[in-house]
């Protein structure tokens, strides 16, 4: 394990610097303030497979990298509230892996260094697709650290495309502070924390099935070919 | 005295908050009692952060996930209880589970699995779902909520009776393996093991096993209770602890129901029950009054038929 016992934790602002990302080993802590935007399969298939431009941030015609460098792959609980903002409830991550096929052409459009999300992504995305690009992965907590979260979003700064893509899918743009607790997964040299994790448990897997007989019928899954039968 | 649709409303509205927003007391007293013997740091530092998470959501009255699962209802009549009309009670229920999803903010996670259509309520085709049954002898009605999230930690496989509890644990082992890795079970969770019945009330009894049992409650059988225990450390001794770390904190509890099945098959469910394991329940009494708790005290003897010819 390269996990020492005692967590090293680290406070970072948005836009997150080259630096800072360098500093982070898998098994770290981390705390975000600034803005994230949120981004899941609506808005990678609009602006990645529609080819339509991303929202114009602000009058000036700034770029998403100087507001935010950080991905969050997230929907909230939220709801439209009285004074014509937003009342963010819990805060909670969904599963990475299915939106791993857009992330080479997302960080490239949006220069991007931090993904956050549930459960990491391949070991060989972050080698290939986001240590080259200096890019970490970081993961959430739990997964059901909803109720922190959501006191780390202070205010919703921005909603773009609410109306076509509805709450779960559209573009937020949280204010956030103390933002966190994650933990880092890959670091920019492609290292993964699951990785290393899962591969020490495999260790120990088959010895949990010595002595339990065979099945009566077996089944895909027990063999990875399909052309066998199950009898 | 009948008990109204008003009645239903004002404890169903409530009995969604405090579902989303309060995690239940059996499950938290299971969570500590696991922080505290798990070995594993990563996995260790994953259950402190839960614990100031449930009070986190308590202190700010928000939902303690925000994936607040598919609110559904489990409703339990009395046999003596008077309501005017049940059609009344199931469209107090959506009312309710749009007033709570709107207020609370639940996330509106109900859509068309097809055409991906939503209302923003959680109301649709077939949603939310209301599974009845009844109690002798009560003028109460019971209403139960669970917010149960998860796309993963949910398999079903039709064994043989050759296969025996063998084949069980099996089965067990595959699933909490393969839904453990990088936790995408929310793991340490309530298992539900369903046995037997036919394969969709095999599906059911699984399910209401891990969503409507209490930690720490044993089946009335002995000998599924000792299987409770058993397959609840085999989950433990995986090596893996909470998001798929090296630890032991994999299964809060275990529980298995049983119902009789065709004499050549043994279908079994297996369900978990995550780290936001939201139920409530709301016990509206035959005077109108209601009262409110967190162990939904479903499986009576009569529910399981116990003693009846
Ligand atoms: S499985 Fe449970 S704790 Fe995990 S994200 Fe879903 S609802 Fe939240």
């Amino acid at each position: 394990m390269t996990t020492a016992p005692t967590r090293k934790t680290h406070h970072l602002t948005i836009p997150v610097k080259a630096s800072d990302i360098a500093m982070l080993k898998p098994g770290d802590i981390v705390y975000l303030e600034g803005v994230v935007y949120t981004a899941r399969e609506g808005v990678y298939d609009r602006v990645l497979e529609k080819q339509q431009p991303l929202p114009a941030f602000d009058q000036s015609g700034t770029d998403l990298s100087a507001i935010s460098n950080v991905n969050f792959h997230c929907s909230p609980a939220a709801a439209p509230s009285e004074d014509g903002n937003y009342k963010i409830g819990g805060v909670t991550a969904t599963a990475s892996f299915r939106f791993s096929k857009w992330m080479e052409r997302w960080l490239d459009l949006t220069d991007t260094k931090i993904v956050i999300g549930k459960g990491g992504m391949p070991k060989e995305d972050y080698t290939n697709i986001l240590a080259p690009r200096g890019a970490v992965y970081l993961t959430t907590v739990g997964y059901g650290t909803g109720a922190l979260l959501g006191r780390g979003v202070t205010s919703v700064k921005n909603v773009f495309w609410l109306d076509d893509l509805g709450i779960a899918q559209a573009m937020w743009m949280f204010n956030v502070k103390a933002f966190g607790p994650f933990i880092v997964d890959s670091d920019i040299a492609g290292n993964s924390l699951f990785a290393e994790h899962n591969a020490a448990i495999a260790e120990n897997i088959s010895a949990l099935y010595d002595g339990l007989k065979p099945p009566a019928l077996s089944r895909y899954g027990e063999t990875d070919n399909r052309k066998d039968e199950v009898m | 005295m009948t008990i109204t649709a008003k009645h239903i409303e004002t404890a169903a509205y409530e009995i969604m908050k405090k579902a989303a927003i309060d995690i239940p007391d059996d499950y938290l007293t299971g969570i500590e009692a696991m922080a505290d013997t798990e070995s594993g740091d990563l996995s260790a530092f994953v259950l402190s952060a839960m614990l100031d998470n449930y009070r986190a959501a308590t202190e700010d009255r928000r939902p303690m996930c925000a994936d607040t699962g598919l609110p559904r209802y489990y409703v339990k009549v009395g046999d003596k209880a008077r309501m005017d009309s049940m059609v009344a009670l199931e469209a107090a229920l959506r009312k309710a589970t749009a007033d709570a999803t709107h207020d609370v903010p639940l996330r509106p996670n109900r859509v068309h699995p097809l055409w991906r259509t939503e209302h923003n309520n959680n109301l649709g085709i077939n949603s939310p779902e209301v599974e009845w049954s009844f109690e002798p002898d009560a003028d109460w009605i019971d209403i139960t909520t669970v917010h149960k999230g998860g796309l993963f930690g949910t398999d079903y496989r039709m064994l043989f009776p050759g296969d025996g509890i063998d084949g069980i644990k099996r089965f067990l082992l595959d699933t909490l393996i393969a839904f453990g890795k990088r936790g995408l079970a929310c793991q340490p969770a309530i298992v539900g093991v369903g046995i037997g019945g036919s394969k969709d009330t095999c599906m059911q009894l699984g399910k209401q096993a891990a969503c409507l049992r209490v930690v720490g409650d044993r089946n009335p059988d002995p000998e599924i209770a000792k299987l409770e225990h058993e397959f609840k450390e085999l989950g433990n001794s995986i090596g893996m602890g909470a998001m798929g770390f090296v630890g032991s904190s994999m299964v809060v509890d275990c529980h298995i129901e049983v119902g009789y099945t065709h004499t050549g098959g043994m279908p079994v469910s297996v369900h978990t029950f995550c780290l936001s394991s939201r139920r409530a329940t709301a016990r509206i009494h035959g005077d109108g009054t209601i009262t409110y708790r967190t162990d939904p005290k479903w499986f009576t003897p009569y529910m399981r038929r116990e003693g009846i010819s």
